[in-house]
């Protein structure tokens, strides 16, 4: 097992500069409820803080979109989605992935909207991203033999 | 659609200074930006050296302080079509983006997925490592392969439930040793004879969402699916498409190549 540090929830206190935001509208599916999106937007945009706008991250990832680069190495960033686990490899299926320390996923598929906006705006970076682990090989652990 | 079309991103910049549209004229704007397949980046400029992403074109929104705000998210969709159209980018919509998504963090790189998927999603890179390749080759909303994997390391993140939707995985529902399933019994045997612990499946949450048998229905209902859509198509073409038999073989196909790659390393 090779953990890597910050990903437990605690707070780092104010990044030196603020995190970049990032906002996924999830276009192509109706997991994330539309009244969430739309509020954190809303927010968002009330809030006037920079931020960018994807359609949808899973498109980006399939896309390696470039964007996904930018946003991975330049420091800290605050991502609204679904899932860490889900954002974590989406990143890294795009050949992108992100710094666990510098990352804190904001799930709209489970918090209330102004809980995420909330924290999207905040100087404070909660990193929460799932800890890298490096699983047994598969020769390690070859398929049971279930022939009855 | 193609993974590697042109790519727009709408670069939204209060000329008038912050607060000079309306918060509901900007959202509007954006929203629209977006249900059209559209990046926005709002309050930033647009990188002269492509830093922020290799675009192929950007359009910059200038919200100009005007009377009428309700114009700016018009105004604003305008520019970014007409920047489509220089492009050549197509519209959105053509491709749902619906693949799996590996957690290497699980992931023992057996090859089952690569060994089950009908439809030529998985590769091996050049260290053997198992990999998405074909992500457009995905049947939208099959999370069939998801379901074979014994260690509960495939994620497809706009699937109804967890953990296939990228929730965490507990150890409780994870039953390891007996989850892992004969890929070549799936496909011609009994599966039912060839699963240990069959209760087990009843009292997982995980279990529920982990069946072979499901899986071999989910795969059997693409295939009939296939027929259904192309209806218009050639009876000698559909003849063409792979029996239970054809797919026993491309199976064994596919899991000699997985073997070869798991040698290789």
């Amino acid at each position: 097992m090779n953990p890597t540090s910050a990903a437990s929830g605690d707070a780092i206190g104010a990044t030196t500069s603020a995190p970049k935001i990032l906002y996924c509208h999830c276009r192509y599916a109706q997991v994330v409820p539309a009244n969430v999106k739309n509020d954190v937007l809303r927010r968002l945009c009330e809030s006037q803080a920079p931020f960018e706008a994807v359609p949808d991250l899973c498109e980006l990832s399939a896309r390696k979109d470039p964007t996904l680069a930018t946003l991975a190495r330049d420091g800290a960033v605050k991502i609204a989605a679904c899932y860490p686990r889900a954002v974590k490899w989406l990143f890294a299926a795009a050949g992108h992935p992100l710094v666990a320390s510098q990352t804190e996923v904001l799930n709209m598929r489970t918090l209330p909207s102004a809980e995420i906006a909330e924290a999207l705006t905040s100087g404070q970076l909660r990193p929460n991203l799932p800890l890298d682990h490096t699983p047994p090989s598969a020769s390690a652990s070859q398929p049971a033999n279930n022939a009855v | 659609m193609a993974l590697s079309d042109p790519q727009i991103c709408v670069h939204l910049r209060d000329e008038g200074g912050p607060g000079s549209v309306s918060v509901d004229a900007r959202f509007q704007a954006i929203s629209a930006l977006l249900e059209q397949g559209f990046r926005v980046a709002y309050g930033q400029p647009p990188s002269a050296d492509g830093g922020q992403g290799a675009d192929e074109t950007v359009a910059v929104v200038e919200a100009k302080s005007e009377p009428d705000f309700a114009s700016f998210p018009e105004k604003a969709l305008r520019s970014a079509e007409a920047a489509r159209e220089r492009s050549g980018a197509p519209k959105p919509g053509g491709w749902l983006p619906w693949f799996p998504v590996i957690d290497y963090d699980r992931c023992t790189n057996c090859m089952q997925c690569l060994s089950f998927c009908l439809f030529g999603v998985y590769g091996v890179d050049t260290a053997g490592k198992i990999q998405a390749q074909h992500q457009d080759n995905c049947k939208t909303n099959c999370p069939a392969c998801s379901r074979v994997c014994p260690e509960a390391a495939i994620m497809f993140p706009k699937y109804k439930s967890g953990p296939i939707n990228g929730d965490t995985v507990s150890d409780s529902d994870l039953q390891r040793e007996k989850m892992k399933i004969d890929i070549s019994a799936l496909l011609g045997g009994d599966v039912y004879a060839l699963l240990r612990d069959r209760s087990e499946r009843a009292r997982s949450r995980f279990g529920k969402e982990r069946d072979a048998d499901k899986a071999l229905a989910e795969r059997q209902k693409c295939l009939t699916k296939l027929g259904e859509i192309m209806a218009d198509v050639p009876a000698e073409v559909l003849a063409s498409l792979p029996s239970p038999e054809q797919i026993a073989r491309r199976a064994e196909e596919a899991k000699a190549r997985a073997q070869q790659a798991l040698a290789g390393t």
